[in-house]
């Protein structure tokens, strides 16, 4: 082995390809996050009414979770297909015009983001749903007394009360979302004109495609040390708001 | 009264209008799978002339048998693996005293944290200097020793009472005794939650080996559904694309239905998921 110094370093600065998946991953996140946590903290509200056939609906919105993300991507191929994918000939039947969810460079991104909030948000409905299961009763019984509406009890009593599920959420989600790999790899490859090319995917094409293993290792280093950063100002941030 | 009961009404449409999101693609794959050449195309749930033409393409183009064979070994070694190991280390970290033990613990902690990008290719490396690249042991080996897995021994032992061991060693059981034939029946719940938890992850692991393994005959399934899929062999057989999707999908999908419970609290109790 040779060392090189920082060569690696100043190569991956300017590195354009390189940033550009940085920038796709923040904007996949710019989207996945917020989305996850609306989307679980809605359905866990709901479970959370007394509902009958609760493990129903519990494991039908676990089920993607479980299942391997190569399936869930072959699957969300169909659903977004250009020409014979479901969502479009639903919008189709509505008498709206196509939408090229895989094949438009400002769409693909955030298609593949709500994709993968599919696939996950089962795990972060349970995560909240055993948060909210422990918030007592008492206090919306006081609440109510006092005369507080649906809307002030949510959002004075319960979402205090389950601000660590909250902070979970985001921080699982960031770093799942960061190692983003699999799913533009078989759906779109990275394009179109590399508007789906995820940080991973380029450190894997870097090292296995273009056989870069040593500016590869750089590249992950470097985005490692990234999703720490990111992860420990979230935690901070967070924490300052509680 | 009436307007709780609309509520409620409302509520049960949005829940079930959530749950057909979930279901219904998983569904129509099954569909799809079992449908003609020509229909696999359309939307419907269940095809005009169901049959298991595109299962017989499947395992005629591509290595599909084999590769669920070995999706299944990888599976089984490394659960076996991780849990011997996190057991053994577990153990040692809640039970033993010795010098440098917290450091240990610390040391094991840190390593959690670490983003696996960071790992990815020092291992891969590690693997060719090794030469371990195309062989078993790649798929294994790096997955052999879960740190998540002994936090969760440590945990559960540091439960159970001292009792439980001085006794059996005054019978003249063995460390490894102690371990495997008095602990093990006291943590139950943890043993299945890391069995699902290590059996998932290593069965939907897809990077890796994607990495590591280059020999059609050594794939594991994800692997070569992926390389099928994206190599431009499936564009003319979505029938046989979907086919592969669902006998990925069907082994969790079917221990799902039987163990949902255990399934759900083993991956809610620790937030980790992959």
């Amino acid at each position: 082995m040779k060392f090189i110094g920082v060569d690696n370093y100043s190569r991956l600065f300017q590195d354009r390809l390189f940033w550009k998946a940085i920038g796709n991953t923040l904007k996949f996140l710019l989207l996945h996050i917020p989305l996850q946590l609306v989307v679980s903290l809605f359905l866990a509200y709901l479970l959370n009414q007394k509902i009958r056939a609760i493990s129903f609906f519990r494991g039908s919105f676990f089920m993607p979770v479980i299942v391997s993300g190569v399936v869930v991507t072959i699957l969300w191929q169909q659903l977004l297909g250009y020409d014979f994918g479901l969502i479009n000939r639903m919008l189709m039947a509505l008498g709206f015009s196509k939408i090229g969810w895989l094949v438009d460079p400002d769409v693909a991104i955030y298609s593949i983001a709500v994709m993968a909030t599919w696939k996950n948000v089962g795990l972060y409905v349970i995560l909240f749903l055993v948060g909210l299961q422990t918030v007592p009763t008492q206090y919306y019984e006081a609440a109510k007394m006092e005369g507080a509406t649906k809307w002030q009890q949510f959002y004075h009593i319960t979402l205090p009360m389950i601000n660590p599920t909250v902070f979970m959420v985001v921080i699982l989600s960031t770093i799942g979302g960061f190692s983003l790999f699999i799913e533009p790899y078989i759906m779109t490859g990275g394009g179109p004109l590399n508007t789906t090319l995820s940080a991973v995917l380029y450190i894997y094409k870097q090292s296995f495609q273009y056989y870069n293993m040593g500016y590869s290792a750089t590249l992950g280093f470097f985005y490692a040390i990234m999703i720490m950063t990111v992860v420990i100002l979230q935690k901070k941030f967070i924490e300052k708001e509680v | 009264m009436r307007r709780i009961r609309i509520k409620k009404v409302l509520m049960y449409v949005a829940l079930t209008v959530a749950a057909l999101t979930f279901i219904y693609p998983f569904i129509w794959m099954i569909g799809a799978s079992l449908a003609p050449r020509h229909e696999v195309g359309t939307m419907t749930i269940w095809p005009t002339h169901p049959g298991l033409e595109n299962f017989k393409t499947m395992f005629e183009k591509i290595p599909i048998g084999r590769s669920l064979i070995n999706s299944l070994l990888v599976a089984i070694f490394t659960t076996s693996l991780v849990m011997i190991t996190g057991s053994m280390v577990g153990y040692a970290l809640a039970k033993m005293q010795f010098k440098g033990r917290q450091l240990i613990f610390y040391v094991i902690v840190f390593t959690m944290s670490l983003p696996f990008q960071i790992t990815l290719i020092p291992n891969y490396i590690t693997m060719i200097n090794l030469h371990l690249v195309d062989t078993f042991f790649a798929l294994v080996i790096p997955f052999a020793v879960s740190a998540f897995a002994i936090l969760m021994f440590r945990q559960a032992f540091q439960g159970l009472p001292q009792a439980l061991i001085d006794a059996a060693r005054l019978d003249g059981c063995t460390e490894i005794g102690i371990i495997f034939k008095i602990l093990w029946p006291n943590i139950k719940p943890t043993l299945v939650t890391i069995a699902i938890l290590s059996f998932i992850g290593s069965w939907n692991e897809v990077l890796w080996p994607l990495i590591v393994i280059r020999n059609e005959e050594l794939m594991t399934m994800p692997q070569l559904v992926t390389l099928f899929s994206v190599g431009g062999r499936a564009d003319s057989q979505l029938g046989v694309k979907i086919a592969a999707a669902v006998l990925l999908a069907l082994p969790v999908m079917i221990a799902f239905l039987f163990f949902q419970k255990h399934f759900i609290q083993s991956m809610a109790s620790t937030g980790m998921k992959d």
